[in-house]
């Protein structure tokens, strides 16, 4: 059958199973929204490629499934690049298609052309630019392959009008082969043994889980080792969720704003066993004094990964699921009763230091993240920004259901909440899906609410609205002598924002409002945004200090209530 | 320590790119990088020398394998290799010197390739210090124009590089 480009994109994205796309029409994208109908696949109207792209890496992170976008070539394309880094960063399938100049008009400046797969090279796990239609359908096939294998990633394609107006045979290929990329999955028999036989013998062990385990799905496997070999489990920003953060062996995350607990495991551990994590100087403060008295066994997907940042006993390359299905089978049942005790007793001093363990009736952002933690029985799906609304929500929502954080950890990418909540609840429509961001990140991809409202998407906004770009006027507090250099931030009057884009507006200003908000919020069957203001200069406790070692934390003072100089705690 | 490295890559567009895009992203310095045919169709050839520590050289092989292009990374460093490198080098000469420049030539075993009244045009073919030796010798009488290809290797014996990946 004779099909042209712009349909061979179709028919191949039904053949992947992609039943919604996010993206944007434009003038080298004409061609390819013609088609569109003739298709059973919906595409989201973002009002901005930016928003496409974050939409399509929330989809894909909460589906496992391959997020598709689309723009325009030019200036759509170029605005895909934020969150093509993002989920570049994150190990996001996403395959992001571009509508490119015709191909004479290549190379010569033509009215919005762009060089996206040179743009992007860095960015993609790999990237195609087709120019001949016969080539398409496979490129295609490649790319939703490259996407979703391995360890995930962004590619993108960029389809000249002329090749999408062209027709040729359609077939769409069974099959890929590339000589050069075939991604591990199987660990070593002998490492995988190796390994294990370590775990048998620690006294002090720590599991540290990191996203790789929710991208494998391993969180059942991650679940019966840590109870069988008897070990408590930290996780980085982007592992939470992958371990119920309710379980006695969970200690929560590790790194610069972990819990003190977490990190004094780590650095007490006589075994860290890494699963799916890079070793970000988030999660390890200074790595020469990271883990001083472990041997690390580090199991990740990407080989490249291991001994990239630190230096590693028992290298396991293959997919974190089955690896832990085979350290199940072999780890001998174990108890660490003493080890364990010893971190509870760090927990109980951490509590003394908890904003939350004060009496105060000021609307403090950390109750607010624990309020819709409590409302929501730690069930919903949230979608974090970027900043210390993310800290606070990693510190203080309770995720007990795997997969139930989506947050942009690597890139730190403010603006990616609303988008990629959109992804999300399309991904999950029966998951309650909860934006937690700040009032400046809220600003970023504001114009999503638009898309919110046309999608009728149930998505519940919480803005903690201190009137800062908070983090960086906390470290301008703490090591830029209060200096608060473009900081602070007007916004508008958010309740009415949303009116005006027909979504529920609720305003809390005193800490009896939060709750009965929360709930009115959960009630209201469509979307709808509260507008938290928070305590202003609020920070978030406990930090490292870049570059200090993650024993060091800097802990909110015991008596005083907030400010004072913080208290220096060595683990 | 400078390394060798025998790369097969798709012989696919961008690939050149793909490769050196890799080595500034990730901070790695290339010494040279040749590239050319192999002997399997579709599959290209690149001889890249990097000077680095082996920490690095690890992280340089391993990110150039997660390149979808690339098949196959060979370190010949530490082999029985052949190590070549081609240079043509274009010297002043006149009556005076040019018997001298000749004589040169002779004994690196160069080629005279081209011969005018003003300059002496010299293919030579060897290790890097070679080529490095004649340069110096050739310098004094002056170098008009110099272009060296950049190092390529094999592996002495009669294994075979393949195409596929290892």
């Amino acid at each position: 059958m004779k099909l042209d480009g712009a349909s061979i994109v179709w028919a191949s994205l039904v053949k992947e199973g992609v039943t919604v796309t996010f993206g944007i029409s434009g003038g080298k994208v004409i061609h390819l929204f013609h088609r569109l109908t003739e298709y059973p696949i919906h595409n989201v109207l973002t009002r901005h490629e930016q928003g496409a792209a974050h939409a399509a890496d929330g989809y894909a992170r909460a589906t496992g499934k391959v997020g598709v976008c689309i723009a325009t070539s030019g200036p759509g394309a170029t605005n895909l690049v934020t969150g093509l880094a993002t989920a570049y960063m994150d190990s996001s399938p996403v395959v992001a298609i571009t509508g490119q100049v015709a191909t004479p008009d290549i190379g010569r400046d033509s009215f919005q052309e762009t060089d996206i797969t040179g743009i992007t090279l860095p960015i993609t796990k790999h990237n195609y630019l087709v120019t001949d239609v016969r080539d398409l359908a496979e490129a295609i096939k490649e790319a939703f392959h490259i996407a979703r294998t391995g360890r995930p990633g962004p590619v993108l394609i960029d389809i000249p009008a002329d090749v999408q107006v062209a027709q040729t045979e359609y077939v769409y290929p069974e099959e890929v082969h590339f000589p050069g990329y075939r991604p591990t999955l199987r660990g070593h028999d002998r490492q995988v043994r190796m390994a294990t036989q370590l775990i048998d013998q620690a006294e002090r062990p720590v599991l540290i889980a990191g996203h790789g385990v929710t991208i494998a799905r391993g969180e059942a496997e991650l679940m019966e080792l840590a109870v069988k070999a008897d070990i408590p489990v930290v996780t980085t920003l982007l592992g939470k969720s992958c371990f119920p953060e309710d379980h006695p062996l969970s200690l929560g995350m590790i790194g610069m704003h972990g819990q003190p607990y977490a990190n004094q495991a780590v650095q007490d551990a006589d075994l860290i066993v890494v699963i799916g994590m890079r070793f970000s100087d988030r999660d390890t403060g200074s790595i020469s004094t990271f883990a001083p008295r472990a041997k690390v066994i580090h199991i990740d997907i990407d080989p490249a990964e291991i001994g990239k940042n630190v230096r590693v006993d028992v290298p396991v390359v293959g997919d974190a699921r089955n690896v832990l299905e085979t350290m199940v089978r072999l780890a001998q049942p174990t108890n660490h009763p003493e080890w364990l005790a010893r971190i509870a007793h760090w927990r109980a001093d951490a509590a003394g230091h908890d904003i939350l363990s004060r009496e105060s009736d000021a609307l403090f952002p950390q109750y607010v993240v624990r309020a819709i933690s409590e409302q929501t029985e730690g069930n919903a799906l949230i979608v974090s920004d970027v900043g210390q609304n993310q800290m606070w929500e990693a510190q203080y929502y309770v995720h007990r259901r795997n997969n139930t954080l989506l947050t942009s950890g690597g890139l730190g990418t403010m603006g990616f909440a609303l988008p990629a909540a959109m992804g999300a609840k399309i991904g999950r429509p029966d998951d309650p899906v909860w934006v937690i961001a700040g009032d400046g990140g809220i600003q970023m991809n504001i114009q999503e609410l638009a898309t919110i409202t046309q999608e009728k998407l149930n998505i519940k906004i919480a803005i903690l609205n201190n009137g800062y770009l908070g983090m960086v006027r906390q470290w301008q507090q703490f090591f830029f002598e209060g200096r608060y250099s473009g900081t602070p931030l007007s916004g508008p009057d958010f309740v009415k924002l949303a009116e005006a884009y027909g979504i529920l507006g609720l305003r809390v200003t005193e800490k009896a409002e939060a709750a009965p908000a929360i709930r009115q919020a959960l009630e209201h069957p469509g979307p709808a945004l509260i507008d938290f203001r928070v305590v202003q200069e609020e920070n978030v406790y406990p930090m490292v200090r870049p570059g200090d070692s993650i024993s060091q934390m800097m802990r909110r003072p015991k008596p005083a209530l907030q400010d004072g100089a913080p208290e220096e705690v060595q683990a | 320590m400078r390394h060798t490295l025998v790369t097969l890559v798709e012989d696919k567009p961008g690939v050149l790119t793909r490769v050196a895009g890799l080595f500034r992203r990730r901070n790695f310095n290339i010494e040279s990088l040749t590239v050319g045919h192999s002997e399997t169709p579709e599959i290209s050839r690149m001889t890249i020398v990097v000077n680095c520590d082996d920490a690095v050289l690890e992280q340089v092989i391993k990110q150039l394998y997660k390149l979808v292009n690339v098949t196959k990374i060979t370190d010949v460093t530490d082999e029985q290799t052949v190590i070549r490198e081609l240079a043509l080098i274009k010297v002043q000469a006149n009556a005076s010197t040019r018997a001298e420049i000749i004589q040169f030539a002779e004994v690196f075993e160069a080629k005279i390739v081209d011969l005018t009244r003003e300059s002496v045009t010299i293919e030579i073919t060897g290790t890097e210090d070679k080529v490095d030796a004649l340069c110096r010798l050739l310098r004094p009488f002056g170098i008009k124009e110099m272009v060296r290809t950049g190092r390529v290797a094999m592996l002495r014996g009669v294994s075979g590089n393949g195409a596929e990946k290892g």
